[in-house]
């Protein structure tokens, strides 16, 4: 692997949510920053998030959901990238991940329990996720050698 | 008046069109035995005595080029990394090399593939995985395991680039004869088969035409330029796409029905038709040729009635169930069998409506309506025929048969509840000269003549095109 890289990142809408322009330009700052982004769009089923992730040996996915059905299409998604090899994968998701007004940790918690590493809330910014990002996947990387 | 011949190795008959470039028209066609297991060229002197029947003399022929599907065709295996991605890419590739494609396969090799490659006995393999920077892991993995083993085909790799120095290394230390060229999906969803599909007609060239025993002809043509199916193919992206200012049919489909296979090459960009439509997955090449290895009129006659449901078939045919049970019988049997019955006929017509119709689904691309929270969507995978223009049909049992549109239109998208893309509206036209190999090949040195003679060789069979359009005047 190219070491000069600071990391690929796969991003896309999961399942049948059409919003794409928040993922689009999360998508543009993150190739802006200096990432590789193979970018799925809106409609992507959780497979081929994985698809992706293993012919371009990327680092982390970045799931968006912004239509409420968020946890329905993120269950078992870290079980879908173990059973397709991708073990050590990064996962974020972020976007309105619940309807109605449940607690945000609560919403974090579940998440997190899914085997998501990092959860975003909604009107989160580029810039907050590009830190964590670095320092995780920098982490990621010290780990595997 | 220059001359041309065109020769088709062929697995059963050695086939010669002779071409008389003027007026680019077939002056004569001849025919022998494939004779490749023993001498090819026996079977060439018995098809050049055939030419010589019917013309009485042999023009001197300025351009003799021949392509081959003798000695079991062009063999292939293909290996990439995920099933949809680069496993499917370097697929397409083979199959547009005119390859049959013995085996593909994905993910890290295993024993039990190498077992099962080996005994295949590919003539090429076909070696990717990863994008440009991508995964390496796996097909250094692949390599390994190949090296390791008693291959002894090339192998040519089109893989991530990061990758391939490693690759070759591995496979040439193992002396194995490597070819490197470009990925076939550089980047994420980005099908770039056109590198690899060359490679795979220069090894064809310069290995398999001599390994196969086709050389031994040399000297009585000038060179064998391709399999036959990638001649096919070559032909029909001629005819569709026009040459030197003269329009040619526009998109097309080209269904072959064989004993064993029937093929489908689709010439057309295939993209969504309707806006809204959201394109994914892999984009499919323009010119795109699948191989139904179980939809055939004799060999693979069970298959068929099996994908159309026996009760069904049946219906189709207008004959009883033990009928069809009792004619498979005699298909597997024999399967020079021809029908002599009216009830034997409408058999194989069903049996190639079924092949041309579950042959052309398969290669058609999907369209699926996914219900968002703001409405509906539609999500196309695979290439939309529906605006395939012109639908051309060959193979025995359409050029042998009294109506063969009733045939052709299996192809035409019906009333049934289906997702798949096929063509709407085309005009159907048969290809009773098999022209389509010689299309190909003489367009590699006479273009202009190659589209005229196609388009004058093709039958129109309904009214949808006016084939006349793009040829030279009236026929």
């Amino acid at each position: 692997m190219a070491e000069t890289k600071i990391g690929t990142l796969v991003t896309g809408v999961i399942g049948s949510d059409a919003h794409i322009v928040g993922n689009r330009i999360l998508s543009r700052a993150l190739e802006k920053e200096g990432f590789e982004v193979i970018s799925l769009g809106a409609l992507t089923p959780a497979k081929e998030f994985a698809d992706a992730a293993i012919e371009t040996d990327a680092d982390a996915i970045l799931v968006s959901s912004l239509y409420g059905q968020g946890e329905l299409d993120c269950r078992g998604f870290r079980n879908l990238c173990t059973e397709a090899g991708l073990s050590d994968i990064l996962l974020y998701v972020g976007g309105y991940l619940m309807i109605g007004d449940q607690p945000w940790e609560e919403v974090e918690r579940r998440f997190l329990d899914m085997g998501f590493d990092r959860v975003f809330p909604p009107s989160t910014r580029p810039d907050d996720v590009i830190d964590p990002l670095t320092d995780d996947i920098a982490a990621r990387r010290a780990a595997g050698q | 008046m220059p001359f041309a011949l065109l020769i088709d190795f062929g697995s059963t008959y050695t086939k010669l069109r002779a071409i008389d470039m003027g007026i680019a028209k077939i002056v004569a066609s001849g025919q022998g035995a494939s004779t490749v297991t023993t001498d090819i060229n026996d079977g060439l002197d018995a098809a050049l005595n055939d030419l010589k029947a019917h013309l009485g003399i042999l023009p001197e022929f300025d351009y003799r080029l021949a392509s081959s599907s003798a000695a079991g065709g062009l063999r292939m295996t293909t290996v990439g990394l995920v099933p949809d991605l680069t496993a499917k890419a370097a697929r397409l590739a083979a199959l547009g090399a005119g390859a049959k494609v013995a085996g593909t396969y994905s993910f890290e090799l295993t024993s039990g593939d190498i077992d099962t490659i080996i005994n295949d006995a590919p003539d090429i393999l076909l070696l990717s995985g990863g994008t440009d920077g991508g995964n390496t892991k796996v097909i250094e993995h692949n390599a390994h395991k190949l090296s390791e083993s008693a291959l002894a085909c090339p192998v040519i790799i089109a893989g991530n680039r990061n990758a391939a120095d490693t690759v070759a290394d591995c496979l040439s230390d193992a002396r194995k004869r490597v070819i490197v060229t470009e990925n076939v999906m550089p980047r994420h969803l980005e099908l770039n088969i056109e590198p690899a599909r060359e490679a795979i007609r220069q090894v064809f060239i310069e290995h398999i035409v001599h390994a196969k025993g086709i050389d031994k002809a040399q000297g009585r043509f000038d060179s064998v330029l391709m399999p036959t199916p990638a001649a096919v193919l070559e032909g029909a992206q001629l005819l569709a796409g026009g040459q030197g200012g003269k329009p040619g049919l526009g998109p097309l489909l080209v269904v072959d029905i064989g004993g064993a296979t029937t093929d489908v090459h689709s010439i057309c960009d295939g993209l969504p038709s309707e806006s809204g439509v959201i394109y994914h997955g892999l984009p499919e090449p323009h010119a795109k040729r699948t191989v139904e290895g179980d939809l055939g009129m004799r060999h693979t006659a069970r298959h068929v009635v099996l994908e159309a449901g026996l009760e069904s078939f049946a219906g189709d045919a207008d004959i009883s169930t033990d009928e069809v049970e009792a004619l498979l019988a005699r298909t597997d049997g024999d399967v020079e069998w021809l029908p002599k019955s009216d009830a034997e006929r409408r058999f194989d017509i069903a049996l190639a409506r079924t092949a041309t119709r579950v042959s052309v689904t398969r290669h058609a691309g999907t369209i699926e309506a996914v219900y968002t929270a703001t409405g509906p969507v539609s999500v196309q995978r695979g290439k939309d025929l529906g605006e395939v223009e012109t639908i051309i049909g060959t193979g025995g049992v359409l050029v042998h048969n009294d109506n063969p549109a009733a045939i052709l239109d299996a192809a035409l998208a019906g009333d049934e509840a289906s997702l798949a893309l096929r063509p709407r509206n085309a005009g159907l036209t048969l290809d009773d000269d098999y022209i389509l190999y010689a299309c190909g090949l003489l367009r590699s040195v006479a273009p202009d003549v190659a589209l005229e003679l196609g388009l004058k060789a093709l039958k129109p069979l309904t009214n949808h095109k006016e084939l006349g359009n793009a040829a030279t005047g009236p026929q």
